[in-house]
């Protein structure tokens, strides 16, 4: 689209954006553990009765 | 030659409950909720705050106009002031230039304009900590609330969580819709953010890939709350209506997997970038609908969709189609490339083993989740507790919610950090108009009478009440206008800095 020149200049006179970083950074970080530790952590924080939380759950339509 | 680089942003309708009061009101909540945020910033909270003069929700894309008469009142943007509802309708333009408002009776955030995916991803990001600041302000009230970015209770009631992508209005409508049924029907293997049960209300058990995608019925139309279509037509363009479109999305899911949201708006750009230039696939899918849907309930994406020229693809095959095309024809600067390296490696993961994935999808980390809570306990898929589940990932909250709690112990990746979307909350995106919007709420806040995406109403003292139109989303922005305002302090200052010489009210000028 037309915009696209004007878009280019604010990115580099702006440089407010962060470097971005190669995904494979994020990658080492990425906990490889059994599932079994996170589903004894989540028992601990979920709501105490599943039902009547589930029941009355109700949200009205939006868009 | 296109890039990702697009104006463009997102919108959360948050699910809402009193936790203990299933029959509180939930339109009086969701005032309640846009209130606690406001109050204590000293922000403007009312229906009269907004400038509804350009809004336009029954204006269609093909051309024709909506009678508010045959509209469903659902529809319109802007109720009556005789609805007894319409006491409910608070409206906040938040310090980062979003607006915070009651969308029916949901709560919603809308960010602020912004040109990148990974700016998107913050400032979308930005608008969770606004709910969560919202649950805390009145989580010490004798009527606490709950928000969930979600978008479904599974109980037949959807809502949405809408993108908005700026599109040259020299397009012509037909070639939107040819060139972006079969990239959305197949688009939610990137991006779904998953759902227990199948059917509006959950009928059959199991768990499928999208949470929206059961109440779509319609190809193309301009409804948004009933006979949703896979490709909305509203034309609101919120600017220039003569060089400009909104393309308002509905069909997606409330991503909160950062590279998830960062590759469904990173990839929809790249798309729309192809159609502009006139280069999207030949693709025709025999029926759209039954396609969307038979995609969300098939966890093996193995599933052949039928062309209308006789042959059939696979959704992954047709994700790799588009993908195919965009990599050949958009420009090779950095955040388009790294949008295509992001969609390649969803498409490689769900190719080889989706599971991979849990650590970037939410339909893929929810079911991980899910599966191995239901495998443990020797549940099967109708048990409350996973329908739990299915909610709680979506809490606020980050010690409740489930996604938070993942993404905490290192299991699903992060783009931001918690700095710059603290940042993001009280800092508009570098670019676009919303710098201006943003600092009209902060610094000229005595002086602004109403606020929307395009116009600001301010009171110009002796001159009385000026209507600025903001037509251009590409100005207005901090490179243009910070350093030139830098001493200015009143409205009546402001709109003689922006050039406006001869102050009448309703005059054209541009900012």
């Amino acid at each position: 689209m037309s915009s696209n020149e004007q878009i280019h200049k604010d990115h580099s006179a702006g440089g407010g954006e962060p470097p971005a970083e190669p995904p494979t950074a994020v990658s080492a970080q990425i906990s490889t553990e059994n599932v079994d530790s996170i589903l004894d952590e989540i028992d601990s924080v979920l709501e105490s009765n599943a039902e009547e939380f589930v029941r009355n759950f109700v949200q009205k339509g939006g868009q | 030659m296109f890039s990702v680089h697009r104006v463009m942003g997102s919108e959360t309708e948050f699910g809402i409950s009193q936790p203990d009061n299933p029959h509180a009101n939930p339109m009086r909540d969701s005032a309640r909720v846009i209130d606690a945020y406001a109050g204590p910033r000293g922000l403007k909270s009312s229906q009269s705050f907004w400038d509804f003069a350009t809004e336009s929700p029954l204006a269609d894309a093909r051309g024709f106009l909506m009678n508010v008469a045959d509209a469903d009142i659902s529809q319109l943007t802007h109720l009556p002031q005789e609805s007894v509802e319409a006491q409910y309708l608070a409206n906040v333009v938040t310090e980062n230039g979003a607006r915070y408002y009651v969308d029916h009776a949901h709560p919603e955030y809308s960010s602020p304009e912004v040109l990148t995916p990974r700016d998107l991803v913050t400032y979308d990001r930005a608008g969770d900590l606004v709910a969560l600041a919202s649950v805390r302000a009145l989580a010490s009230s004798s009527e606490p609330v709950n928000l969930y970015k979600n978008n479904t209770d599974s109980k037949g009631s959807s809502y949405g969580a809408h993108e908005n992508y700026l599109v040259d209005r020299g397009v012509d409508f037909d070639r939107l819709v040819t060139g972006l049924i079969p990239f959305f029907v197949t688009r939610q293997i990137l991006c779904g953010a998953g759902r227990v049960g199948i059917g509006r209300e959950g009928e059959a058990k199991g768990y499928q890939i999208s949470s929206r995608a059961d109440f779509f019925e319609a190809e193309v139309g301009l409804e948004t709350t009933l006979r949703r279509p896979i490709v909305n037509t509203r034309d609101e363009p919120h600017a220039d209506p003569a060089k400009y479109r909104r393309l308002h999305v509905i069909l997606g899911d409330a991503t909160l997997a950062e590279p998830a949201t960062f590759v469904r708006f990173g990839s929809t750009s790249l798309v729309l970038g192809l159609i502009e230039a006139g280069l999207a696939p030949e693709l025709e899918l025999a029926d759209p609908l039954q396609s969307l849907w038979d995609v969300s309930h098939d966890l093996t994406l193995g599933a052949k969709l039928p062309l209308a020229d006789g042959s059939s693809r696979t959704a992954l095959e047709i994700q790799e189609i588009y993908w195919a095309a965009c990599a050949e024809h958009a420009g090779g600067d950095a955040d388009t490339s790294e949008v295509l390296a992001e969609w390649r490696r969803f498409l490689d993961g769900l190719a080889t083993e989706p599971r991979s994935l849990a650590d970037s999808i939410d339909w893929v980390a929810k079911w991980v989740l899910l599966d191995g809570y239901r495998q443990r306990e020797g549940i099967d898929w109708d048990h409350p507790k996973l329908a739990l589940i299915d909610v709680q990932y979506h809490d606020v909250r980050p010690e409740k919610g489930l996604f938070h709690r993942l993404e905490k112990a290192g299991r699903i990746r992060r783009m931001t950090t918690d700095a710059e979307v603290d940042r993001a909350v009280v800092t508009p995106p570098e670019g676009t108009r919303a710098y201006l919007r943003s600092l009209a709420v902060t610094r000229f806040s005595d002086s602004l009478v109403a606020a929307s995406w395009d116009s600001l109403v301010l009171d110009a003292g002796e001159y009385g009440t000026v209507r600025l139109p903001m037509s251009e989303p590409l100005k207005g922005n901090r490179e243009l206008l910070a350093e030139k305002l830098a001493d200015v302090h009143t409205g009546e200052e402001l709109l003689r800095a922006l050039g406006v010489t001869r102050l009448e009210p309703n005059r054209d000028d541009e900012v």
